[in-house]
């Protein structure tokens, strides 16, 4: 097991407001990381700042080191969307391209990358949507059909094809679930079990039996700060550092 | 301070488990007393309080798993339920144990009495010890006072083989009173299992505390 995301130093700023204090992590490749702590301790910064999407909001600032494969991200010259393409990124409300049909939501990232070929576009999309467990139920009418026709957790599994279809090495996730009904969560937790074969999964969450149910390793943030990182299994039988086992026995505040 | 719902329903295990304890510990108290005082009264009531230590065991198991299952404990708390789960059983065969030596101090009665040149007593107050301490050791979450416990446990398996060797001496020169040396062994054997179910609870107290396994004399 190697390291797919080095990260050393990192601060972020939402104005003159500290959001990040110096967090080191080194997330493990082809594994599934979850990233827990209560709200406003900093962990979906902390994501955006891995494929540098917290630098898009007005009057923010990132310092520090983010490596991912051999790519540092904030170095001279890289831009965000040779990041972007690296790592792709699921947020908590589903956003499909309403406009769109659902084999172009897929398309769309491949297209402004310059794909030209149908037959290629088709594979691919065939692939994603295959990988996102998606492709047998819109194979037959994917082009008819808009992304916004399908239900919450199928659009949600769009939009996962729709990151895989770039082939990103790293999948971001912002609460994919949360705004799912128990069924389309159970699929979207086997998809994430699935697809850390062939990817490295960073995902956010605030319900603790999902980081149980789907990560290997967790990590707990608190003001912004890095508490503790270790492998899901210890943090929730026995952590290291009392804030940790304070939040997650609910006897925090 | 959050979740009180689910805080309270952990006083209520304890509480619960606290209580069978002190009922198990007091027929295993009952059980030796009867054994000292060949007091049949006192035996029949540790037969007849057996049902309620039964009772408990039951309402210990239902309301921990309603726990697991409504409330998804972590670490300390998940720990705590998993150790109470399992203490519940210890104290429930230690009920057992006590039935066992009430019925075979019955079963004396009928009997003339061995010579044996051996200390039941004492080992059935280091036994009770052992009880107690595992039990108070669980209600302050005391580590180093269950790790205490664990260390007396050889003490009473010594004695169980001293007092095999004097049963086996008195059966084979007096015939006539092995019956009364027969109860005897038996009754320290159930003496020695009292103990291995104080030093599970032991066990069960330090993984609960601290998150290590001493089982078998692992070292944490």
């Amino acid at each position: 097991m190697g390291t797919e995301i080095h990260v050393e130093s990192l601060k972020a700023w939402f104005g003159d407001k500290q959001a990040l204090n110096d967090i080191a992590l080194d997330i493990p490749d082809k594994h599934t990381t979850a990233i827990i702590g209560p709200s406003g301790c900093g962990k979906s910064t902390f994501v955006r700042c891995l494929n540098r999407m917290h630098e898009t909001l007005p009057d923010t600032r990132v310092q520090g080191k983010v490596v991912i494969g051999d790519l540092d991200i904030y170095g001279k010259g890289v831009s965000a969307v040779t990041v972007r393409r690296r790592v792709g990124m699921v947020f908590q409300k589903p956003n499909p391209f309403t406009t769109m049909s659902i084999y172009d939501n897929v398309a769309a990232g491949l297209k402004l990358n310059g794909y030209g070929s149908r037959r290629e576009l088709d594979a691919i999309v065939e692939k994603s949507l295959r990988q996102a467990a998606l492709w047998d139920e819109v194979k037959d009418d994917m082009k008819k059909k808009s992304g916004a026709s399908l239900s919450g957790g199928q659009q949600q599994r769009l939009c996962i094809a729709r990151a895989l279809a770039v082939e990103p090495d790293v999948l971001l996730m912002d609460e994919p679930a949360s705004a799912l009904d128990p069924i389309s969560t159970a699929k979207i937790e086997d998809l994430i079990f699935e697809l850390q074969q062939q990817y490295t999964v960073v995902i956010v969450t605030h319900n603790m039996q999902q980081a149980a149910r789907v990560a290997e390793f967790t990590a707990f943030f608190l003001m912004g700060n890095l508490v503790e990182f270790d492998k899901t299994e210890k943090m929730f039988t026995k952590p290291t550092d009392k804030r940790t086992e304070d939040y997650i026995t609910g006897r925090f505040g | 301070m959050t979740r009180t719902r689910f805080h309270q329903g952990l006083d209520d295990l304890k509480q619960k488990l606290l209580a069978m304890g002190g009922m198990a510990e007091r027929a295993v108290e009952r059980a030796v007393q009867g054994f000292q005082t060949r007091d049949l009264n006192i035996c029949e009531i540790v037969l007849r309080d057996e049902a309620n230590i039964n009772a408990i065991e039951r309402e210990v198991d239902e309301l921990a798993i309603d726990l697991l299952a409504m409330q998804q404990p972590m670490a300390v708390d998940l720990r705590f339920i998993i150790a109470c789960i399992k203490i519940n059983s210890d104290l429930e065969r230690v009920g057992d144990q006590a039935v066992n030596i009430a019925e075979r101090v019955m079963d004396m009665a009928g009997h003339g009495r061995a010579e044996l040149n051996i200390d039941l007593p004492r080992m059935a107050s280091l036994t009770i010890n052992m009880v107690r301490d595992a039990l108070n050791s669980f209600l302050t979450a005391d580590a180093d006072l269950a790790s205490s416990v664990l260390e007396r446990d050889d003490l009473v398996d010594n004695m169980n083989r001293e007092i095999f060797e004097a049963a086996d001496f008195a059966m084979t020169h007096h015939v006539e009173t092995h019956r009364d040396a027969l109860d005897t062994l038996i009754i320290a054997r159930n003496l020695e299992r009292v103990a291995d179910h104080a030093t599970n609870i032991a066990e069960d107290v330090i993984f609960w505390v601290r998150g290590a396994d001493v089982r078998h004399h692992a070292q944490s």
